[in-house]
């Protein structure tokens, strides 16, 4: 080896700090988190640029038709999935459901995402999210959920949207309700944090932070609903960090495709000329659903609070 | 006044910025190979290493990236960016630029419930330890008669680098509120100009 070795020292070494947890979050930002559920789908976009997959049994779109309960994927999928990549894996557990969480984190998965993909299996409390050593990512509709959630040891949040439908309307909706309330929280007078705890059900250490940062304590991305590169980038242009694409991906007419066209619309989302480019000739998006005329026992959203 | 850019095509580049900023150097996030022109030199900053390649190749930096770094441009990757850096990597993936005489290997203390911090010694950065963060980091397995080692860990894994007007870390300086590591950067093109 080389000249010139400086005197090694190694001190207070740390595993599963908060900063450690978060930090891997960081590492994602500008990135695109594509759902997969075959070892090949994983190769596809982790050569499409994805900075992470999720392993999964069935996309969400395939997870409505089905019904019944979604519980956590099969192990042996989630093993292949990890073996086929070296990005980051993610995997989901059923909100509350800490023993699926635990299960996960000895098969070595990257992130837990605690979901409402999922069939809930603990009404009242999710997972407190402390207790791990492997980071969780969990989805909200607004900031109170948010914050309920980092709360609980979320080391990143997501909008929940309104999975495997294709369509972003409600993506959007809970992105500009978290983000329109950082920036009335931050123009506050410090004498109203309190009351707006209260109001949110928040932690009010949490508000606190937010009204001092003018930002979550945590990378915040956007999910549920993004079907197209403009979508992709429509999320970014509000304000968010970066996207999960469920359904969008492996249920659009040329998934190689479509998962270039939306890393690209991700890292460049204020350049139109680049969307417009990789926009063209994509063939055909995911299916939509409307979710205004959808039941509200069918809206995934809904789950969790 | 340098100006530093920072590769922002994916990962923790504002991190870098607002490092940067804190002690009053100027930064310029760099999207598209023209930039690089108008910057001193270049941050690469933590994020997927596979991603961060397939991006510099779908955008074409791969070859002005290499003529501007044999030429002195000062160059520093974090993580990811030392693994966009290396002449060789233990895996298969991605195919690294080889900008630097380093074999690294990849994640190499495992999965992510294996990521730590710890206090180590930088050569080159006076007035005590540094907390370095490793997030599913690399290390440096090997290096070329020119590199020299900054900082090892106790088991001798060489984890900080520099090789002329390149410096490449295994850790990430700016997940914490520690600016030296970006001082030293500056400090580097500084002294090439």
């Amino acid at each position: 080896m080389a000249t010139e070795t400086k005197s090694k020292k190694q001190d207070a070494t740390e595993t599963a700090t908060w900063r450690v947890k978060s930090g891997l979050a960081q590492m994602l930002k500008g990135g695109v988190i594509m759902d997969v559920v075959t070892p090949d789908q994983a190769k596809i976009a982790e050569d499409a640029g994805a900075c992470a997959v999720m392993a999964l049994e069935r996309v969400p779109s395939d997870i409505r038709t089905a019904g019944g309960v979604a519980r956590m994927s099969d192990p042996t999928m989630i093993k292949g999935i990890i073996d086929a990549v070296t990005i980051p894996v993610m995997a989901k557990a059923r909100i509350g459901h800490f023993v699926e969480a635990q299960t996960l984190e000895a098969l070595g998965v990257d992130y837990i995402d605690e979901s409402e993909v999922l069939t809930p299996a603990d009404e009242n409390n999710h997972i407190n999210k402390h207790d791990f050593k492997v980071p969780f990512v969990c989805g909200c509709r607004n900031l109170g959920e948010a914050l309920r959630r980092i709360g609980e040891g979320a080391a990143m949040i997501r909008t929940k949207g309104e999975a495997g439908t294709g369509n972003v309307v409600e993506a959007v909706r809970h992105a500009r309700s978290v983000l329109g309330e950082i920036k009335r929280i931050q123009h506050m007078d410090t004498t109203e944090l309190m009351a707006t705890a209260r109001d949110l059900q928040a932690p009010y250490d949490l508000v606190v932070e937010i009204h001092e940062t003018g930002k979550l304590p945590v990378v915040n991305f956007a999910a549920g609903g993004i079907a197209t590169p403009s979508d992709a980038a429509l999320m970014m242009q509000i304000g968010v960090e970066g996207v999960f694409v469920g359904s969008g991906i492996f249920k659009s007419n040329n998934p190689q495709l479509m998962a270039n066209a939306i890393v690209k619309a991700t890292t460049h989302y204020e350049d139109p000329d680049i969307i417009a480019e990789v926009s063209t000739g994509l063939g055909d998006a995911m299916r939509g659903l409307d979710v205004r005329t959808m039941p509200v026992e069918e809206q995934l959203a809904t789950r969790g609070w | 006044m340098v100006r530093v850019g920072v590769l922002a095509v994916q990962g923790d580049f504002i991190e870098h910025s607002h490092a940067l900023k804190r002690v009053g150097v100027e930064s310029v996030e760099v999207r598209l190979p023209e930039q690089l022109d108008s910057v001193d030199g270049l941050i690469i900053p933590g994020g997927e290493s596979t991603t961060i390649v397939q991006l510099i190749d779908i955008y074409k930096f791969r070859d002005s990236l290499r003529a501007k770094s044999s030429e002195g441009f000062p160059i520093w990757g974090t993580c990811a960016g030392m693994i966009v850096m290396a002449s060789e990597l233990t895996d298969k993936r991605p195919d690294p630029l080889k900008l630097m005489d380093i074999v690294v290997t990849r994640n190499a203390f495992g999965r992510q419930v294996d990521s730590f911090e710890a206090d180590i010694d930088v050569s080159g950065i006076n007035d005590g330890p540094f907390r370095a963060v490793f997030i599913r980091a690399p290390i440096v397995t090997k290096v070329g008669k020119k590199v020299k080692i900054l900082a090892e860990l106790d088991n001798g894994n060489a984890v900080a680098v520099q090789q002329n007007n390149l410096l490449a870390t295994a850790f990430h300086p700016e997940l914490t509120n520690d600016s030296r590591m970006h001082l030293l950067f500056a400090k580097m093109i500084e002294d090439s100009t």
